[in-house]
């Protein structure tokens, strides 16, 4: 499993990256492994409030169904609907093509509660125990 | 094989079922017969009824029509019929392609991108189609009906909705011609859906296709609803006329009367929603080796995946009643169905125009094989036919009390020169 | 007759056009691509793919059933009458239930028609309430059912043994609770044993037990239902009393119900007057109505005439041989797989894939594998509860021989999986298509065939 040091991490595998107040939202390559292939994403769209811990979107493999939930508070200010065509790129580059959406962030102060890459990766091995 | 379970008797694999329950558990059911027993009680019991379709001239929902032999011969097949729900694709691409089959077929005949793999019946297609019309339009709580929809098929929508949260149906009335009435601008901003009869339930095809302009002006979705399939092989298609969602009942598409059922909802719709579609979905993909196959796809959408937030709760697709449909349009053909079709059309005017001194046409709308004849005394002439043997259509005060002195009459591929004479003497000897 | 505007001007484009010598090649050859239980042993767990006696098939297509219009006079549909108010009877007396509707086309059918008697009940009570509980092991339908009747799901744990226990359901019990949905013989194939205690503790809390009778095929003389509290129940046709599974339906769902919502089944109700049937609508409190006409009637005839053919006895000995073969397979497969629980079964158990661990080969590939050996898999990875599961229900009409075939398959899988495990992950290899790429199914749905177009 990879987790880069420059992210935050929330419990329910997501991850962000901020830059300039607006943060980057994706699932983790944890989180795109146990799912399998993933054929199809719901994201949410341009504009809409966004709250931590809430559900924001979807994402599907062939015999799951996941919830993405917000890991921090905010405005959506763009969707990668690049993904509705290309979902498996969530699979092949979750921490990259694979973002989901970029929220501006309502609260940056969310960001510093969510987990460091090193405590993600004790959570993760905990969850698996 | 008491010895490898390790028990004495069979009744002691039953041992941990509670006592009390076991004791009070005796069938009161009689002894078995024997097949031939059986059969005779079962010819006795069928020949009690009265199923001879050359002097019912009823339709209403289930319509009399030919059905070729070979329908019933090979989707009768063991191997169709005696498996199940395809959840291993390699040993199920029978079920799978002849779904997909019924798939595309529906889907060209409605004139749809994508139609599913089939639900109960045309009344539950209809309910399905609100329910799905309230997911994609959720800021809406207002479906209209029109009033010339079939009756059952307004119950079962209903029921259906009858505690789903703060929904509000609203039956919107017809013309003197038959046609539903255009609603207000006012209701259908604020409609998720409106329901119209495709022909409607007063035998009426209506022009879909200025409601289409008026519903989507407003953002609403229009659902066509065809309890007669048979009719769009002559009629515009729903798709041509932009509906959004088109249902029906499949049961003219080869399936025999049995009383109501089972029957065969179609439902199709445009690509943009097919992640809503209720039901079941067969989809094409490839083996490893790249040989083309079939598999149920988009399942996620389902049930057993999505348990309380699945787009519906069925779980079967009447396939093997979509497999008569198949056959029966495969082997039809276009130029077949248009032929039968073309039948009924001119069954059904033939009809009309024998009964001309007996009643009147009540709507003067465009008809297929079903039409409205307003007569004096309709109800007592209506049981005089009866008398005679003969089921003079379904009188429609049962349905619209405001259409007492009318019976809805319906003539098929079934009827002949000779069986209309039948109906209008009957009808009209007691004038 | 048809003005231009409403003409259908595309020649029904997309449409075949075929001879009907081909339509039969081509029917009969896609028929060749099944399995079936016309073919061979179907021990789709939950499902009872038991033998559809074919003297079911020749009685629906008497011209008098199938020929009838849903819409005749009832004085013209007595026979047709006759035979559903005996079958309703069989029902009652299977059930121990004092009153059944034949409408529901479908097994989740009779679930939504059964919730909906519910919610009018506590409605007529002056609260809907807006919870249903159902067990973690529940089939999907049970919380889909419950959504489509404007309920909220709160999932109720089984205790170590599978089975659900009073103490537990007690302790989530409120005012705000409806009913509880249970299936018995649950999906692990285990007897409720505490299920008097549970619907006891349900209606005094003022709700009321909904039992799925997915799994009859264990009860027919053994218990019945309505001793068990039971307050209303679905039957699925197709699998207890040997209707057709169709490929996917058509089946059929009655509902049988207690006198407390007896006030509530859909109309019109069958009733009797001067010696004849009829049809009638004089039920204020009915919840209205489930589908069209009356039911899938050529089911009922089907399961009518299974019925009459067995008899009580002859349902009561096919409930102990279910158990039996059931118990056999248990019996034997247990060596090679580990069981879910060690609890008896009834008609189905439950096996994991847990000990597979190192070979690298799951459940999926065992059911695959089972393809290859000439058999349809078990139900697999179901109930959810269970991780890999592999749900067997071999039904009472298949023979110890055919049984002996199906362990033996089994054994040399399990063997195999430990010796050449590509063997098994890879299969299957002798079917007439390999495994097939369902993720390019969902990613990219070609859900109709359409004519490429010229280039």
């Amino acid at each position: 499993m990879e987790a880069p040091d420059t992210l935050r991490y929330s419990e329910e595998h997501e991850w962000v990256r901020v830059t300039d107040g607006i943060a980057v939202i994706g699932i983790t390559d944890h989180a795109q492994d146990e799912l399998g292939d993933i054929v199809f994403v719901e994201l949410p769209a341009k504009d809409s409030v966004v709250t931590k811990g809430k559900p924001f979107g979807v994402v599907e493999s062939v015999k799951a169904v996941s919830d993405v939930y917000s890991p921090v508070s905010g405005t959506v200010v763009e969707a990668n609907d690049g993904l509705a065509d290309t979902p498996e790129v969530v699979n092949s580059d979750p921490y990259g093509d694979g973002w989901m959406a970029k929220v501006a962030l309502a609260d940056p102060a969310e960001v510093e509660q969510l987990m460091t890459a090193a405590q993600y990766e004790e959570f993760v091995a905990k969850e698996k125990s | 094989m008491l010895d490898v379970i390790g028990v004495e008797n069979a009744a002691a694999m039953f041992a941990h079922v509670p006592g009390a329950l076991r004791e009070r558990a005796e069938l009161a059911l009689a002894e078995g017969v024997s097949e031939q027993t059986v059969r005779r009680e079962l010819a006795d019991l069928a020949n009690a009824n009265r199923a001879d379709d050359r002097t019912t001239f009823l339709g209403a929902g289930a319509y009399p029509h030919f059905v070729p032999a070979a329908v019933d011969q090979l989707a009768g097949r063991a191997e169709f019929a005696t498996a199940y729900t395809p959840y291993q694709p390699e040993v199920s691409q029978g079920t799978l392609q002849a779904t997909f089959e019924f798939q595309s077929s529906i889907a060209a005949l409605l004139g749809m991108d994508v139609a599913n793999a089939g639900v109960y019946d045309g009344a539950t297609a209809a309910a399905e189609a609100v329910l799905m019309a309230l997911r994609l339009r959720r800021d809406r709580r207002l479906v209209l009906l029109s009033r010339a929809l079939h009756p059952q098929y307004r119950q079962v929508i209903a029921t259906y909705l009858e505690g789903v949260e703060d929904v509000e149906l609203r039956e919107v009335p017809f013309n003197d011609d038959g046609t539903t009435v255009l609603p207000a601008t006012e209701l259908l901003e604020r409609a998720a859906c409106f329901l119209v009869g495709y022909p409607n339930a007063l035998g009426i095809v209506e022009d879909l296709a200025p409601i289409a302009a008026a519903v989507h002006a407003c953002d609403g979705l229009l659902v066509s609803v065809t309890a007669e399939s048979l009719a769009l092989a002559v009629i515009k298609s729903p798709g041509a006329a932009d509906v959004d969602i088109a249902v029906g009942e499949g049961q003219s598409l080869g399936l025999p009367l049995a009383y109501g059922g089972p029957g065969l909802g179609l439902f199709a719709s445009r690509d943009k929603f097919v992640r809503s579609l209720p039901g079941r979905l067969v989809g094409e993909t490839v083996a490893a080796n790249g040989e083309r196959g079939f598999v149920l796809t988009l399942a996620t959408r389902e049930q057993h995946i999505r348990r309380e937030r699945a787009t519906s709760n069925i779980c079967t697709n009447h396939a093997l009643c979509a497999l008569q449909a198949t056959v029966y349009l495969s082997l039809l053909g276009r130029h077949g169905l248009r032929t039968v079709a073309e039948d009924n059309l001119r069954m059904a005017h033939a009809a009309a125009a024998r009964l001309a001194d007996v009643g009147r046409l009540r709507f003067g709308g465009p008809y297929f094989n079903e039409f409205v004849l307003e007569l004096p005394d309709a109800r007592r002439r209506w049981e005089r036919a009866l008398e005679r043997g003969v089921l003079a259509g379904l009188p429609l005060g049962d349905w619209y009390p405001e259409l007492e002195q009318s019976l809805l009459l319906c003539a098929t591929e079934v009827h002949d020169e000779q069986a209309l004479g039948v109906l209008v003497d009957a009808l009209g000897a007691s004038s | 007759m048809l003005p231009p505007e409403l003409r259908r001007e595309d020649g029904l484009d997309g449409l075949p056009e075929v001879s009907e010598l081909d339509v039969v090649r081509h029917f009969t050859r896609l028929s060749q691509w099944n399995l079936s239980a016309a073919t061979t042993l179907y021990p789709l767990g939950s499902c009872t793919m038991k033998y559809n006696p074919l003297a079911n098939e020749v009685v629906a297509r008497l011209s008098g059933f199938a020929g009838l219009h849903p819409l005749v006079p009832d004085q013209w549909a007595q026979g047709t009458l006759e035979l559903m108010a005996r079958l309703t009877q069989f029902l009652r007396d299977v059930s121990g239930m004092p009153e059944v509707t034949l409408q529901p086309a479908a097994g989740a059918h009779g679930e939504l028609t059964g919730l909906k008697m519910v919610r009018a009940y506590h409605v007529d009570r002056g609260n809907p309430r807006r919870r249903v509980l159902i067990p973690e092991s529940a089939h999907g339908t049970n919380p889909a059912s419950a959504a489509l009747c404007g309920y909220g799901v709160t999932e109720v744990p089984a205790g170590p043994a599978g089975m659900l226990e009073v103490e537990t359901v007690k302790r989530m019990l409120d005012d705000d609770v409806a009913a509880m949905m249970i299936t018995n013989p649950n999906t692990l194939g285990v007897f409720e044993q505490e299920i008097r205690g549970i619907a006891h503790a349900l209606h005094a809390a003022g709700a009321l037990l909904y039992c799925d009778g997915a799994n009859m095929n264990a009860l027919m003389g053994v218990a019945k239902p309505g001793d068990m509290g039971a307050d209303v129940l679905q039957f699925n046709l197709h699998k207890t009393f040997s209707t057709p599974h169709g490929g996917g339906g058509p089946g059929s769902g009655p509902v049988a119900v207690s006198a407390l919502l007896e006030p509530y089944l859909p109309a019109p109700r069958l009733v009797e007057s001067d010696g004849a049937w009829r049809w009638s609508s004089d039920f204020p409190k009915a919840i209205g109505r489930v589908r069209s006409f009356h039911g899938n009637v050529g089911m009922l005839v089907r399961a009518y005439c299974y019925m009459r053919m067995l008899g009580g006895d002859g349902l009561t000995d096919a409930t102990e041989k279910a158990v039996l073969n059931a118990n056999y397979l248990r019996a034997h497969l247990s060596r090679s797989l580990p069981l879910a629980v060690a609890t008896p079964s009834m008609h189905e158990c439950v096996f994991s894939d847990k000990d597979l661990g190192e070979t690298g080969v799951h459940t999926l590939d065992i059911a695959k594998r089972l393809l290859d050996y000439g058999f349809f898999a078990p139900t697999i990875y179901f109930p959810l509860v269970v991780p890999g599961a592999i749900m067997v229900e071999p039904t009472e009409t298949e023979s110890k021989q055919t049984l002996d075939e199906f362990v033996a398959a089994v054994e040399a899988i399990v063997a195999e999986a430990h010796a050449d495990p590509a063997q098994v992950t890879q299969a299957p290899h002798g079917t007439f298509i390999g495994r097939l790429d369902e993720t390019r199914a969902a990613r990219r749905p070609v859900l109709r065939y359409r004519k490429p177009t010229a280039p």
